[in-house]
């Protein structure tokens, strides 16, 4: 028998988590990021193994015919090496979050820390947010690596829970409702999912012997009808997670009150579960259902990225709009997905990996920019960049990275995105090209707001350092994956391609005959 | 005439136990005071311990029929019989625990002592405690386990007496608080005193029907075709609204809240697992083996019975501001998502191969809310203002992180109730489900699931209180003994076993699932 790689990746964050618990804050920050830095090495590890040798396969509850099944292809592998990248990222930019909670801030009578100056102080240590994320990165993994529905299911519930109290513990004044209104909608996700993963229990069992794994349900003969309804159940699932308009409304509230640490791990991580369910199990699923909803689906996509963008350009808290550009990308890569080539499929995976990383970045940006200004507004700042030039100059990359810039590791996954939905769907495309010109407006707008013109009195008090040594730790990692995957895309889109040709053979789709112009004959 | 036989070896758990019980009386009359409540107290566990022991080594022993056809000791019985014991146990642990209400138990001794005054230290320093109790629960216990073996409408009847007399005693037992308990006791004998006559009238309608009370045979007279339709239709109603009267299914429970609230927490949950356990086996039994060819015209008002049950407990647990209201109005919705396996009737010739069906989901359902359930009001009892349980919302403020590992498992109880994965409460939600949706009520599915949010609403809201908001220095969580503690990590234990290796529970669940006609 090999070794178990796969567990040995989901299980160490776990370990990791509860570890850092039992340290009782002597060490726990030191210990947490060992244990991130060791899961960097067991992620990126996998990437270039076999998957054959990488699955595995127990059985589980035999009754249902579920398994403790994992494997690895390409998709799973590019997400846990995004994981598993940003985790010790966002630990080191979160070092100090519960600082203030040693210092035990303002309280009311009651003990219950209290507003001041609007900030409310963290509620627990920072060894405890650091036991959540390594909790939160091993569930997620286990969402990316499983095979099996039920474990799947289970672990796409479970992230819910630690991410509930990283987002209810530290952060902004109104963090508890954000977390409530996260709780609850992704709850409704997860239960309309449930009736999905039941349904096709039901139908694999009376297909025969009933079996969750994901292979085995693949292909498996349904009607019509059923097939339309389990697929809707799925997909709001997946559309609450990779917040799609109308279900989005979650994000940018949560995105304004929690750390922005929390948040990357959010949206660059934990929302990718949204778009990967829909490829890995939409499609292969239920394949006629997914072509009939496709127009239904792709107006949406077109929606959310419109939306998202105009939402950006108007947001005036920086959190805010770093969220609204992450639903109109969220609608890029649904827009790849379902206009059914393999290019554009390739480019929705790939832009997965892309906008973790920018998505990311921007986040932590702001977050410095925040944690100096003790605001995120846009209209709290003005003239910054004279004061702290490096942080501008990162918040430009990062945002120029966002807007999809050539070079820069957006541009590839966009570019193939539209130009693999150009033969199918022209005006969903046309619609769509005309969002990346508001994407260079919101990001140059907000840098032009924040950093340009006459120094404010506001920057001129709260902008006194450039970013520290910690913060260009943090930083520079993510700009230089952004610029490696922005001038390198090749090796990945190679790694992820077999899953995009996996994909289009489930949906019985072939790629549009090449035609050449015939010069206007 | 030849002499009736009686099958000593499959009815032997039932015996120890109504031995126990017998010897206790006997104990309650010969033990000196000072040393009763301790041997009362052994002597429960015992005579529970060696009937489960029994249970346990007669899985291999072939069904049979047993004392003149009146019990069926088959699979579905023996599943009972294990989880009614293992969560007696429990309940005999928490009635026995004397440390958190400082060295007494939670049962009044005299009627006339006030709580807290100084004659009631003397009468514990004296050691005048109520032993009753532990008669009572074994007693009714016995009743638990002959309900869901029962094979006739008489037998089952008696049973149904003998698991509720001494259930309306204990709960009007409670040492602190004793108006609200004795309101509670009373309006639970009302109540049950009703469901009993409508049960044993709907016995005689269905005697009428098929002239027998054997349940065998009154599934004859349906499968034959008797003419008489109007007695079939009356007699089913009624024996099922004596039932569920006792699950707690809307609109039969009234009395759930009140009683819940009122009785001594041990009794309350002894009542909300145990109760529920027998009830469901005596559902399951009633409705699969004597009313199955009917099916298809109880499966509808049965359904609209758990809608009405999950909506009702969901919605109106949601306004509740108090701890052990809030865990009665959740037995309530859980009543109703249980009944929704019972709905699907997936059992015996309709059960296809691989498939788990409806009686395994519905007991390995009531595992997992027992063990959840139990250890919240293990919990529940730890959680004090001056002397007596403070169970406001306000009282719970801040626990979890004045008592991290108490917190934790509160939590965990918690999640499972609310069905979150890695909890025994979702694969038993997932199962119950599954056995609905086969069955072919893929639409109660839908709404047993949008009502699993619902209730996830109130579970997560007392998780937010008890981590996120400040704690009330009035309140104690008290130091807690030995049985309490046992009740309380064996239900975090088996959550998380339920929630993590199902497997061969349910397995165990499934092969032993039909039922003996």
């Amino acid at each position: 028998m090999t070794f178990p790689w796969l567990t040995l990746v989901g299980l160490l964050p776990i370990a990791g988590s509860i570890i850092v618990l039992a340290l009782r804050g002597r060490g726990g920050r030191t210990a947490a990021m060992l244990f991130a830095l060791a899961e960097l090495v067991c992620g990126l590890a996998i990437v270039p193994m076999d998957p054959a040798d990488l699955a595995e396969q127990h059985s589980w509850i035999g009754a249902i015919g579920a398994w403790y099944a994992l494997d690895a292809d390409g998709m799973t592998k590019l997400l846990v090496a995004l994981t598993v990248i940003l985790v010790p990222i966002v630990l080191l930019a979160e070092w100090h979050v519960g600082d203030a909670h040693a210092a035990r801030g303002p309280a009311d009578g009651k003990g219950r820390p209290v507003e001041k100056d609007g900030v409310l102080p963290p509620r627990w240590s920072t060894e405890t947010f650091m036991a959540l994320a390594l909790l939160l990165e091993g569930f997620t993994l286990y969402v990316f690596m499983a095979s099996d529905l039920l474990l799947f299911y289970i672990f796409f519930e479970a992230t819910l829970i630690p991410m509930y109290f990283l987002i209810a513990g530290w952060g902004g004044t109104g963090r508890t409702g954000a977390a409530l209104k996260f709780l609850l909608y992704s709850l409704l996700g997860g239960l309309v999912l449930l009736l999905g993963v039941i349904g096709m229990y039901v139908l694999s069992a009376s297909d025969g012997a009933p079996s969750l794994l994901t292979a085995d349900l693949t292909g498996l003969p349904m009607a019509t009808g059923t097939e339309r309804w389990l697929f809707v159940a799925f997909f709001i699932a997946f559309a609450i997670k990779a917040p799609m308009v109308p279900v989005h409304t979650w994000l940018p509230d949560t995105a304004e009150q929690a750390r922005p640490g929390a948040s990357s791990l959010l949206v660059a991580t934990l929302d990718k579960i949204g778009t990967f369910g829909m490829i890995r199990f939409c499609l292969a699923f239920f394949p006629q259902a997914s072509s009939w909803a496709t127009p239904f689906v792709l107006t949406l996509a077109v929606i959310s990225i419109f939306y998202g963008a105009i939402m950006a350009i108007g947001a005036k808290n920086l959190l805010r709009l770093v969220a609204f550009t992450s639903v109109s990308h969220f609608g890029f890569m649904v827009l790849g997905i379902f206009a059914f080539t393999t290019t554009s499929l390739t480019g929705s995976i790939f832009y997965m990996l892309g906008h973790g990383f920018s998505a990311a970045a921007m986040f932590l940006v702001v977050g410095f920019l925040a944690d100096r200004r003790g605001s995120a507004l846009v209209a709290d700042f003005g003239g910054a960049q004279k004061l702290v030039p490096v942080l501008a100059g990162v918040f430009l990359v990062s945002g120029l990275a966002t807007l999809g810039l050539p070079g820069l590791a957006n541009f590839a996954g966009e570019y193939l995105i539209m130009s693999g939905a150009w033969s199918r769907h022209l005006v969903f495309v046309a619609v769509a090209v005309i969002a990346t010109v508001l994407a260079a407006v919101y990001i140059m707008l907000a840098y032009q707001r924040v950093f340009t013109g006459p120094v404010s009195e506001a920057s001129q008090t709260h902008m006194t350092h450039d970013l520290s040594g910690r913060e260009r730790a943090v930083i520079a990692p993510l700009i230089v994956l952004m610029l490696f995957f922005g001038l390198v895309p090749g090796p990945a889109l190679d790694m992820v391609a077999p899953t995009a040709q996996q994909a289009m053979v489930h949906v019985s789709a072939s790629d549009p005959e090449p035609s050449v112009s015939n010069g206007g004959k | 005439m030849t002499s009736p036989t009686i099958e000593y070896g499959l009815i032997a758990p039932l015996l120890v136990l109504l031995g126990g019980a017998v010897c206790a009386v006997l104990v309650e009359a010969l033990v000196p005071r000072t040393r009763r409540f301790g041997v009362q107290f052994g002597l429960a566990v015992i005579a529970q311990l060696i009937a489960l022991t029994l249970v346990c080594a007669g899985w291999s022993v072939t069904p049979g029929v047993a004392v003149m056809g009146g019990l069926s000791i088959d699979g579905p019985t023996r599943i009972v019989w294990s989880l009614l014991l293992v969560f007696g146990l429990g309940a005999t642990l928490l009635y026995g625990e004397r440390r958190v209400s400082g060295g007494t138990s939670a049962f009044a001794a005299q009627a006339h002592t006030v709580p807290g005054s100084r004659a009631e230290h003397e009468a514990i320093a004296a050691r005048q405690e109520n032993t009753e109790v532990f008669v009572l629960l074994e007693l009714s216990l016995f009743g638990m386990l002959v309900f869901p073996a029962a094979n006739d409408l008489l037998t089952m009847f008696v049973a149904l007496e003998i698991l509720s007399l001494p259930l309306y005693v204990m709960c009007s037992l409670a040492r602190r608080r004793r108006l609200l308990s004795q309101e509670a006791a009373l309006k639970y004998f009302l109540l049950g005193a009703m469901s009993s006559a409508l049960f044993l009238f709907g016995a005689a309608l269905l005697y009428g029907f098929s002239g027998s009370f054997q349940f065998a045979d009154i599934d004859a007279g349906i499968t034959l075709g008797i003419e008489s339709q109007t007695l079939l239709m009356a007699g089913l109603a009624l024996t099922s609204i004596g039932v569920l009267f006792k699950i707690g299914a809307v609109p039969f429970h009234s009395w759930v809240p009140d009683v819940y609230t009122g009785a001594p927490t041990p009794v309350t949950a002894f009542m909300a697992v145990c109760t529920k356990l027998a009830a469901f086996g005596g559902l399951l039994r009633l409705l699969f083996v004597a009313l199955g060819g009917a099916r298809w015209d109880w499966q509808l008002v049965l359904a609209v019975i758990a809608v009405l049950t999950m909506v009702f407990g969901a919605v109106v647990g949601l306004a509740q501001n108090d701890v052990k209201r809030l865990l009665a109005y959740s037995s309530i919705a859980h009543a109703g998502f249980i009944l929704v396996a019972v709905v699907g009737a997936m059992a015996g010739d309709a059960l296809g191969e691989g498939l788990t069906g409806s009686v395994s989901g519905v007991m390995f359902y009531l595992a997992g809310y027992g063990l959840a359930t139990m250890g919240a009001f293990a919990v529940l009892t730890m959680v004090r203002r001056s002397g007596g349980e403070a169970t406001g919302f306000d009282a719970w403020a801040g626990l979890g992180r004045r008592e991290p590992v108490l917190g934790a498992i509160m939590t965990l109880f918690l999640l499972s109730m609310a069905g979150i994965p890695l909890t025994g409460g979702f694969v038993g939600k997932l199962v119950a489900f599954v056995a609905g949706w086969q069955g072919g009520y893929a639409w109660l599915v839908v709404v047993a699931i949008v009502m699993s949010l619902v209730t996830a609403g109130f579970y997560f809201r007392l998780v937010k209180i008890m981590y996120f908001d400040e704690p009330d220095a009035s309140v104690d969580v008290v130091k807690a003994g030995t049985p309490t503690w046992v009740v309380i990590i064996v239900g975090a234990v088996g959550t998380l076993v339920l929630g993590l290796a199902p497997g061969s529970v349910l397995d165990l669940f499934t092969s032993a699932a039909g039922f003996l006609r």
